[in-house]
């Protein structure tokens, strides 16, 4: 009994020096790591949003701020506009989508809209989709995202605003069609969205 | 240099105990990625990494770890390895990271690199195990790569699409289209692709072994 009692002790310190050597090394890389870390993330979303408004639609530094959740945006918590600004005015703003059904849960966009309602362009923050099937929809591996680029809900009427496949104007890849039906409808989506907020979004003024 | 332990610990990585063919261990995650040649190259190499460090720092302390509670202390220390591994190439090799890093965790659970710990790390010297590791994990790297080459053809008519995405811009150029116009075969592609194809490359790897057995004398 005294034996048993013994090991199951030493055993017991063992797994904790060794979890305590653990969780100090992992502690020690992450404090080291974070900042560099941080600051790349940041700047990967500062490239994402200049993607999303045409050069020369803005000339300063988008101004973030918070928006309320909206179906419409399919948000369930609060997310960011950022506004662009060209000669003091608001010229067009960045709003964060999530499409809540693409094929592996939900995707998450940016989606620049500019003043006049035109799409600046999209792009895709964060998704599950199958690799090499459903991950078309990244800029860097194909440019279907593009097509979206100049488009407006006045250029092309509600029907139009699905795949192909589904009667609408918007290509896609056979062997993956619900990833860019969620995406077609949640950037639909976003312009109605603008559309109807357009006037305190482009002032910027909401808190 | 390489004495005679050595050299049966690559030649057993790469042909004769291959996790891939032969020992068939933590495919699941492999099976799924190894749909073109990029893909399974990237996820093959960060594998490779993984057990190469887990099977180093195991033997390091393995005489440290009571027997009893061995497993847990393994898991201990590969998960926090992998992790470190992880935020270091987050910080300091953006590119790399870019490419490997969505399969580093996908990799602490694969039960290759348990397996090797327990069964190969934890009882030899620790040179001979950092070798076990790499070369057990460049042994799954060949079959992933054969796999991907094989579903990436005949799933797309290519082979190396998605090179730019590791390489830069310039290596777009780089992907070799096989057949002009081919539309594809989605079933290489998808999961039921690489089951048929993993199980014909066994049959192939059990079909040289037994010619190998027929023609000369086998050695005792």
């Amino acid at each position: 009994m005294k034996r048993l009692m013994r090991s199951a002790v030493s055993n017991g310190l063992a797994l904790v020096a060794f979890s305590v050597a653990g969780t100090a090394l992992l502690a020690g890389t992450y404090g080291l790591t974070l900042g560099t870390i941080a600051r790349s993330e940041q700047a990967k979303q500062q490239a994402l949003l200049a993607q999303t408004l045409p050069e020369g639609s803005f000339d300063a530094d988008l101004i973030a701020h918070t928006v309320a959740a909206d179906p419409l945006l399919g948000t369930k918590k609060p997310g960011q506009a950022y506004l662009a600004r060209k000669d003091g005015k608001g010229s067009g703003v960045v709003l964060e989508v999530t499409a809540p059904d693409g094929y592996a849960g939900e995707i998450k966009l940016l989606v620049g809209i500019l003043a006049d309602g035109r799409l600046g362009g999209v792009r895709v923050v964060k998704h599950k989709e199958t690799p090499g099937l459903g991950d078309y929809i990244e800029v860097e591996k194909n440019p279907w995202i593009r097509q979206f680029d100049g488009l407006s809900l006045n250029q092309a009427p509600a029907a139009q605003w699905r795949v192909r496949k589904d009667g609408g104007r918007f290509d896609y890849l056979a062997g993956a069609t619900i990833t860019p039906r969620a995406i077609v409808k949640a950037v639909a989506r976003a312009l109605q969205y603008f559309e109807r907020h357009k006037a305190e979004l482009l002032a910027g003024a909401k808190e | 240099m390489f004495t005679q332990e050595a050299r049966d610990i690559v030649v057993n990585g790469l042909w004769k105990q291959n996790p891939g063919i032969v020992q068939i261990l933590g495919l699941c995650p492999l099976l799924a990625i190894s749909n073109n040649v990029v893909n399974a190259l990237s996820l093959g190499l960060a594998t490779t990494l993984v057990m190469t460090v887990s099977n180093g720092a195991v033997a390091l302390v393995r005489n440290l770890i009571p027997h009893a509670i061995r497993i847990p202390v393994f898991i201990l220390i590969v998960a926090a390895l992998v992790t470190v591994v992880d935020l270091l190439m987050h910080a300091y090799l953006l590119s790399l990271y870019l490419v490997l890093g969505i399969f580093i965790p996908l990799i602490v659970t694969n039960c290759i690199v348990l397996a090797r710990v327990e069964a190969f790390a934890s009882k030899r010297s620790t040179w001979h195990s950092v070798l076990d590791g790499a070369f057990m994990g460049l042994g799954l790297t060949l079959v992933l790569l054969t796999l991907g080459a094989v579903r990436e053809a005949f799933g797309k008519g290519t082979l190396l699409s998605g090179l730019d995405l590791a390489l830069g811009p310039r290596a777009a150029a780089w992907t070799i289209h096989l057949a002009p116009g081919y539309d594809g075969f989605l079933l290489a592609i998808l999961p039921p692709g690489a089951f048929i194809g993993l199980g014909l490359l066994i049959a192939l790897r059990n079909l040289i072994e037994l010619r190998k057995k027929e023609h000369g004398p086998h050695p005792a």
